[in-house]
């Protein structure tokens, strides 16, 4: 795998960013965008455009052809056994709203319980929360260990007979713990309950096969994907699509519609309330096909092995702390450095065009539990290379010139 | 170089060793600020006495070197200043972090503005006026005694 080319293809890459070279250090956050999928969006707006699924004319069948080829290659990249269990939203955060909203009115009462995890982001926390207010439900969290992982066993000593859904992420946006959700999703079955996994983390980095997995929710936040902004992916078991309600009321989503009552369309168009994200999930097919081509398995083990030569270089840092150290790490670096404040790292790192994220990175819960305001991370994506690692390293370096003046 | 320009030898001492960062014993007024997108708080309390006279002024609280350096220059100018007068700093400085060249107040000494003016290099770093603003908007609403911190 040549990564100077892979990094040609991305156009961010081609200008100065305040006069520095752009050391993109902040994947997790959102992925820098290939040439493809750029162009994807340009060329459907200005050749092809249409709305879908609702004119018979030439170009609005087109359109909706395109529209629909995504839903499959989404269900082919994450092996879901039907295209119907693809449904498109406008980010992740949507995708677990609408599983929130849905499942909570339909099947949970007041004392229910929800099991979470301390790891999780703001956006897999807020949606149950909603639910706690509405409903009377209870939510717990599952507590990470020193290395910052959830085990399995964890979330099983938090497991009672009140505990209707387990909603966890796949890989941690703070410590890099990557879930053994394949494990959890058997022991929650094992107890008849369904499982929500935050892949928002977990999509961009690793290969996905629901069948496999066996999960009944799996949220994707496609803009992490190396695709457009303005859309995620809600995967779903049909069996669950059929027996929850519909989220959103508008057009396209019923059948018929008559002032005594409403009857509602067949999937996938029941939760795709209004005209969708068209562009965006036209140019996310260049994004699953951009992936293809390189191969999941080859980013993977590209990214691995940066995090590892990342680790090592931050640990020889006398003044790094790396938060989390888990046996299975995704490509995230998470970080303090001595007496110096996360804001105060990212704002110094930008002067020479390091960008990376600082803050508590929507996950507040984590950082109280482990004492901090804030942390500074460092993310990957397939375009990163070594020579990123130590631009980042020679500028936290800088940072402690400037503070031991 | 605009980082020095930013992080001042006056910010860093400021930010390393802050003053009257502790929680006062004796206070009547208080609020507390934060700031979401980065997590930083301050907590700022006030001994405001009955001719509406800071008597005396603390701050708790977490954050980069702007923002505790920014409460700690705040607390040791607003000691022993009127309520009017604590206004006119506030105004006065809001507008030299944002847009203004110079600090127009009078209630100042020259040494006090040199060091209030450290702060000045955040202009350049617009993300980074809040951690500059936070302590200044939450003395605001201690004058006024509200907190401005919701929950739900």
């Amino acid at each position: 795998m040549n990564i100077d080319n892979i990094k040609k293809q991305f156009p961010i890459f081609d200008n100065k960013v305040q006069n520095n070279d752009l050391v993109y250090l902040d994947s997790a956050n959102s992925s820098q965008k290939p040439k493809v999928v750029v162009d994807r969006i340009y060329d459907f707006y200005t050749k092809e455009f249409s709305n879908v699924g609702r004119s018979v004319h030439y170009l609005a069948v087109a359109a909706t052809n395109l529209y629909e080829n995504t839903r499959v290659m989404v269900q082919k990249y994450i092996n879901a056994s039907d295209p119907n269990e693809i449904v498109f939203t406008k980010g992740a955060t949507e995708a677990i709203n609408l599983v929130a909203n849905t499942f909570g009115q339909k099947f949970l009462q007041e004392g229910d319980e929800i099991l979470l995890t301390e790891l999780e982001h703001h956006s897999n926390y807020v949606p149950w929360h909603y639910l706690r207010r509405s409903k009377g439900i209870k939510i717990k969290f599952a507590e990470f260990n020193s290395d910052g992982e959830v085990t399995l066993e964890s979330i099983e000593k938090n497991i009672t007979p009140k505990t209707k859904m387990i909603a966890i992420t796949h890989l941690s946006n703070v410590t890099g713990a990557i879930l053994p959700i394949k494990e959890i999703t058997k022991l929650a079955h094992s107890k008849n309950i369904p499982i929500l996994v935050d892949g928002c983390q977990g999509a961009p980095h690793l290969k996905l096969d629901m069948q496999d997995i066996d999960c009944d929710f799996y949220a994707i936040s496609c803009h992490k994907m190396y695709g457009p902004t303005g859309l995620g992916v809600l995967y779903a078991k049909k069996k669950w699509l059929d027996a929850l309600p519909p989220y959103q009321g508008g057009g396209g989503m019923i059948r018929e519609v008559k002032k005594e009552g409403i009857t509602f369309g067949d999937l996938p168009n029941k939760y795709e309330a209004g005209t969708m994200a068209t562009a965006q999930v036209i140019a996310f097919g260049e994004s699953i096909k951009f992936l293809n081509k390189i191969g999941i398995e080859n980013i993977e083990a590209h990214e691995s092995q940066l995090t590892q030569y990342g680790e090592e270089v931050l640990r020889k840092n006398n003044s790094v702390k790396l938060i989390g150290s888990p046996k299975n790490k995704g490509s995230v670096l998470s970080f303090t450095l001595d007496g110096i404040h996360a804001h105060d790292i990212a704002t110094i790192l930008d002067e020479d065009g390091v960008a990376i994220r600082a803050g508590h990175h929507c996950c507040q819960i984590l950082h109280d539990k482990l004492g901090l305001s804030a942390t500074a991370r460092a993310s990957l994506g397939v375009y990163n290379t070594k020579d990123d690692i130590d631009k980042l390293n020679e500028s936290l370096n800088k940072c402690k010139k400037i503070f031991d003046r | 170089m605009e980082l020095k320009e930013l992080y001042q030898e006056i910010i860093l001492d400021h930010g390393k060793n802050p003053r009257n960062l502790k929680k006062s014993d004796n206070f009547n007024k208080d609020a507390a600020g934060h700031n979401p997108l980065c997590g930083d708080k301050v907590h700022v309390f006030l001994k405001v006495d009955e001719n509406n006279k800071i008597s005396d002024i603390a701050f708790e609280g977490s954050g980069c070197a702007i923002s505790m350096a920014s409460a700690s220059i705040m607390t040791d100018l607003m000691k022993e200043k009127k309520e009017v007068e604590v206004k006119e700093l506030v105004d006065d400085f809001l507008e030299m972090i944002k847009k203004n060249p110079e600090l127009k107040s009078k209630i100042l000494a020259e040494d006090e503005k040199t060091k209030l003016m450290s702060l000045s290099g955040v202009k350049k770093y617009p993300m980074r006026v809040k951690c500059a603003t936070m302590a200044w908007h939450t003395l605001t609403s201690a004058m006024k005694n509200s907190n401005t911190e919701k929950s739900d």
